[in-house]
């Protein structure tokens, strides 16, 4: 009996290894689901948010009922520490049975590590059975990730636009400013009721590239990598801005939120009087759970706003790529694109086309109530593409020499 | 008589070197892991060569002479504050009821991690907090809440608050331990008939000799707030953050040249404990030349009611901020919208705990066993030392103590980072005997020091008595010693499951979060500003050791109800 117990476990342990040195092949999407079942899935995922974290649990369910699959969430407070880890894996020389099989992902850790090989490859997200639903015709971004091309390194997990929120009890919806010149000019006004997270944050790093974006001569430049020669000049204007900002903004600039919650915190307490998200529906998910009264309501900028998409990749190193894939294939379903877009449950706008969907579920999507704080599309504005993730590096190191040490 | 060579000396004979392996290995190996790196030799990264690059990109990095600076004062300052309440507290207090009405708050108190009491009194503190909230607009007029810089100032005013008011309870139950060794009664009654006041009668007579006892215990304490991680994150300033909060940011970046910066400030780390001890033995000087001066000048401080109400005053503030952020917490956990300056919710919902119980098992079945497993071999490697120590017949010396108290002297980041890389090479990261062996090496410390005295002090004639029966010492163990003596190893266990659930760092590093706690998730929550969950996962982090506490308490109540001298 003994004997026999450990013969199976032997050969489990062979077959495991071989599936896990074979890498699997999305065309052959039945046997994948057929090697997935059973596995487990680390995915590290940013758990700053609630309704997030929700949200995956409710996957994770899912996944363990229709797939055989454990999905783990593995709260990060920052992307970048599990790109750190996949990095410090493969220096420890640990190229196969990684400790994560997904990674939430873009900008400028996609670029990195597609950059050094960390990634699973040759592309499969556009092999994925869901991926005949996505909005790639209209959606630039979802093939562009912050100017680097996907090469479908990344399957899609929904889409992000700069939006900023106030509460109309407080303040009115026609004081509120239309550029980030204007915000400057309502802050000389409003001293102490502005902040935004301390960069490196990424809604902090994405309100300077706002501010970049709006304040530089030519935005082409901004596609391209940063050039050294010419940095100084291109980033005067932005950091002028800053400069002048500061002393006008909460604790004078002395103190930052550390993160999007943090900051949405304080316009719950009254402490700001406008803030920001890369989710449109963030406010109208914020009133659902009872976090900001039900007053609050968004804006844009009508010259536009920073717009992206967010992703789901699998490190070359993942001990489970079968899983990873149905995990990512899930994610991109109709149903859990609905429920991830309901604010209600989170209010990440959806990476599909509502025109490829059948009509059960397009109604899914119809049926949303989208919330009172809720912009509709039409309503976001332009979108202004994100540049280069060499800016965010440079900016975001010239950022703390300049205002991260206390002066 | 030579005494019988019987199993359980045998077994007591390994008590002493595992435990020195358990507490010096991890300590030294990592201390290693860390130093090599941060002079350039890191084979794994490409650093073949010794050099001193990685403290030149060290001093390059703005502000770091700050960070440095901030982590030297706080943890200085905070030792400071809190070893002085506790001192003139003692000195006012030491045998009253009040005392004995502070002494029963102790326990409750060391229970609360460092996180949660962080929590607690942001929520508290803070321009938009509880007590803003109570008194405005009212007192204040104030309809928003005001533009100040309480928390996360940058002089780091609120860390050292958050600080204080955890090591304060700490540090006077290591007095309390050692009290009973000074005589307190007769010493009082000397400095008393020859006209001293209360303080000046215990501070010239007492002090010395008691501060002889803890003095290693203040150097925990030290070296602890001079390295902190979890409360400078959530109380600690932001531009710049101290040292400790900047370490853990360059060990997770993604440029593995970090690395070696991080290593290098790892040593600046152990560089700034090293001076903050230093200047602290500067400081016990000047104390105690003062002390003597005064004493020399015949100061009896006779009218010293206001110091001591003072002190008194102190010491319950401290009691009741923790308590006050707790409540704070507590009613965070089950708010609806709740804005400023309301002073209660405007609706209650249990949303929070009923989105977050289902998330919760996993992180809390971690805390469970790690906690139960690193406090159950702590628990028989102590009882097998305190056992060997008797069949030498030799108590700890002064150098095994200091052993005791490595760990907890060296700063955590200093070799959970070499120890992190040593795992991971051995492919030990991120699983649980590891995670289990890193609590251990934080565990062991206090479940000596808690039992080890009471131990000691236990009546050798019951022992003898046994044996002039006949009885073998399993024997005598299992039925003397340990059913007499459950109350302090319940109590030990109790502390040795609290000092498991507050780990932060060495959770979040040799779990490598795989094996998240409900620290770890607490922690990385507080990053998110999400009150009403923080409120969550605080109230359970808290809740945690109170069980651990409550055991301890209920279990020799019911196991002693019919014996009358067994009851405390």
């Amino acid at each position: 009996m003994i004997g026999r117990f450990l013969a199976a476990a032997t050969l489990g342990a062979v077959f495991g290894a071989n599936a896990a040195l074979a890498n699997p092949d999305p065309a052959d999407w039945d046997s994948v689901k057929e090697a997935a079942r059973g596995q487990t899935v680390y995915f590290n995922a940013w758990g700053g948010s609630e309704n997030i974290n929700s949200y995956l649990e409710w996957a994770a369910g899912e996944l363990r009922a229709h797939h055989g699959i454990e999905l783990v969430h593995v709260k990060l407070d920052d992307t970048t520490s599990a790109v750190a880890s996949v990095v410090a894996e493969k220096a420890a020389g640990r190229t196969e049975g990684g400790t994560i099989d997904l990674i939430w992902i873009n900008g400028e850790n996609f670029a990195s590590m597609k950059e050094q090989d960390l990634l699973f490859s040759p592309g499969w997200a556009e092999s994925l059975p869901n991926w005949r639903y996505v909005d790639f015709e209209n959606q630039s971004t979802i093939r562009t990730d912050f100017t680097v091309p996907v090469e479908g390194l990344e399957s899609p997990w929904g889409m992000a636009k700069l939006v900023f929120f106030h509460d109309e009890a407080e303040t009115p919806a026609d004081t509120m400013p239309d550029s980030a010149d204007e915000l400057l000019g309502w802050a000389r006004e409003n001293p102490g009721r502005f902040t935004y997270p301390q960069p490196p944050d990424f809604i902090g790093s994405s309100f300077i590239k706002q501010i970049l974006s709006e304040q530089v001569a030519d935005r082409s430049v901004l596609l391209e990598p940063v050039d050294d020669a010419t940095f100084e000049d291109i980033a005067a204007p932005v950091f002028a801005y800053l400069d002048e900002l500061h002393p006008l903004m909460w604790r004078q600039g002395r103190a930052y939120p550390q993160n999007y919650p943090a900051m949405k915190q304080l316009l719950a307490d009254n402490e700001v009087d406008i803030t920001f998200a890369f989710n449109p529906a963030e406010a109208s998910a914020a009133i659902a759970n009872g976090e900001l009264p039900d007053t609050v309501r968004s804006f844009t900028f009508s010259g536009g706003t920073l717009a992206n998409t967010h992703f789901v990749s699998i490190p070359y190193n993942s001990s489970a790529k079968e899983g990873a894939l149905v995990t990512a294939d899930f994610l991109l379903s109709p149903q859990a694109q609905a429920r991830k877009q309901d604010p209600a449950i989170w209010g990440d706008p959806t990476v599909l086309s509502l025109e490829k969907l059948d009509g059960e579920d397009r109604a899914r999507f119809e049926a949303l109530d989208l919330g009172v704080a809720t912009l509709a599309p039409d309503e976001l504005g332009p979108a202004i593409d994100e540049p280069h993730p060499s800016w965010m590096d440079r900016l975001e190191a010239e950022w703390r020499k300049r205002y991260g040490v206390a002066n | 008589m030579t005494p019988r060579r019987d199993g359980l000396a045998l077994i007591a004979r390994f008590g002493p070197p595992l435990t020195i392996a358990i507490l010096a290995g991890p300590v030294v190996a990592g201390l290693l892991g860390t130093v090599l790196p941060a002079f350039g030799y890191l084979p794994a990264l490409g650093g073949t060569a010794f050099g001193l690059d990685a403290f030149k990109s060290l001093l390059a990095m703005p502000g770091i002479g700050r960070s440095a600076l901030l982590s030297l004062a706080t943890g200085l300052a905070s030792a400071v504050l809190s070893l002085a309440i506790v001192m003139v507290f003692l000195a006012g207090w030491a045998g009253t009821r009040s005392f004995a009405r502070v002494r029963s708050m102790i326990s409750p108190l060391l229970s609360v991690p460092h996180a949660a009491a962080a929590f607690g009194l942001t929520f508290l503190i803070a321009p938009s907090g509880l007590l803003a909230r109570l008194v405005s607009p009212g007192l204040t007029g104030w309809e928003r809440p005001p533009d100040l810089l309480i928390v996360n100032d940058p002089n780091g005013l609120a860390l050292i608050a958050g600080l204080v008011v955890k090591e304060v309870p700490f540090l006077l139950l290591i007095a309390l331990a050692a009290l009973p060794q000074i005589k307190l009664v007769e010493t009082r009654a000397l400095a008393a008939s020859l006209g001293y006041g209360r303080i000046a009668g215990f501070l010239y007579l007492a002090w010395p000799q008691l501060y002889g006892r803890i003095r290693l215990a203040v150097f925990a304490v030290i070296a602890f707030a001079a390295s902190v991680v979890d409360v400078a994150l959530i109380l600690g300033p932001t531009t710049p953050a101290t040292l400790s909060v900047r370490l853990v940011g360059w060990m997770n970046d993604p440029n593995l040249s970090m690395r070696f910066v991080a290593a290098a400030g790892a040593v600046l780390q152990l560089g700034v404990v090293v001076a903050a001890l230093g200047l602290w033995l500067v400081l016990e000087r000047v104390f105690a030349a003062l002390r003597n001066a005064m004493a020399a000048r015949g100061l009896r401080l006779r009218r010293d009611a206001g110091i001591r109400h003072a002190a008194l005053g102190l010491m319950t503030a401290s009691g009741i901020i923790v308590g006050a952020g707790l409540v704070a917490l507590g009613l965070w956990s089950v708010a609806g919208l709740w804005q400023f300056p309301d002073p209660l919710p405007s609706a209650f919902t249990l949303r929070a705990w009923t989105s977050a119980l289902p998330r919760i098992a996993a992180p809390l079945g971690t805390t469970l066993w790690a906690g139960a497993l690193s406090t159950l071999i702590a628990l028989v490697l102590t009882l097998l030392c305190l056992l060997r120590e008797r069949d030498t017949g030799r108590t700890v010396g002064k150098g095994a103590l200091a052993l005791i108290y490595l760990p907890l002297v060296v700063p955590q980041i200093a070799f959970l980072f070499g120890l992190q890389f040593l795992f991971l090479s051995f492919d030990f990261v991120a699983r649980f005997p590891a995670l289990v062996l890193a609590h251990l090496v934080f565990v062991l410390p206090y479940v000596f020091l808690s039992l080890s005295d009471t131990w000691r002090a236990f009546d050798p004639r019951y022992e003898a008595i046994a044996a002039g029966l006949g009885k073998s010492r399993w024997r005598t163990l299992i039925a003397i010693r340990l059913p007499m003596m459950v109350r302090p190893i319940l109590t030990a266990a109790a502390v040795g499951f609290a000092v498991s659930v507050a780990q932060y760092l060495p959770t979040l590093l040799i779990g490598a979060g795989r094996l998240p706690t409900i620290t770890t998730e607490a922690v990385a929550l507080a990053a998110g500003g999400a009150r009403r969950t923080i409120g969550v996962y605080a109230f359970l982090q808290m809740l945690l050791p109170a069980v651990g506490f409550a055991i301890a308490i209920l279990v020799p109540a019911l196991l002693f109800r019919q014996r009358r001298a067994m009851q405390a």
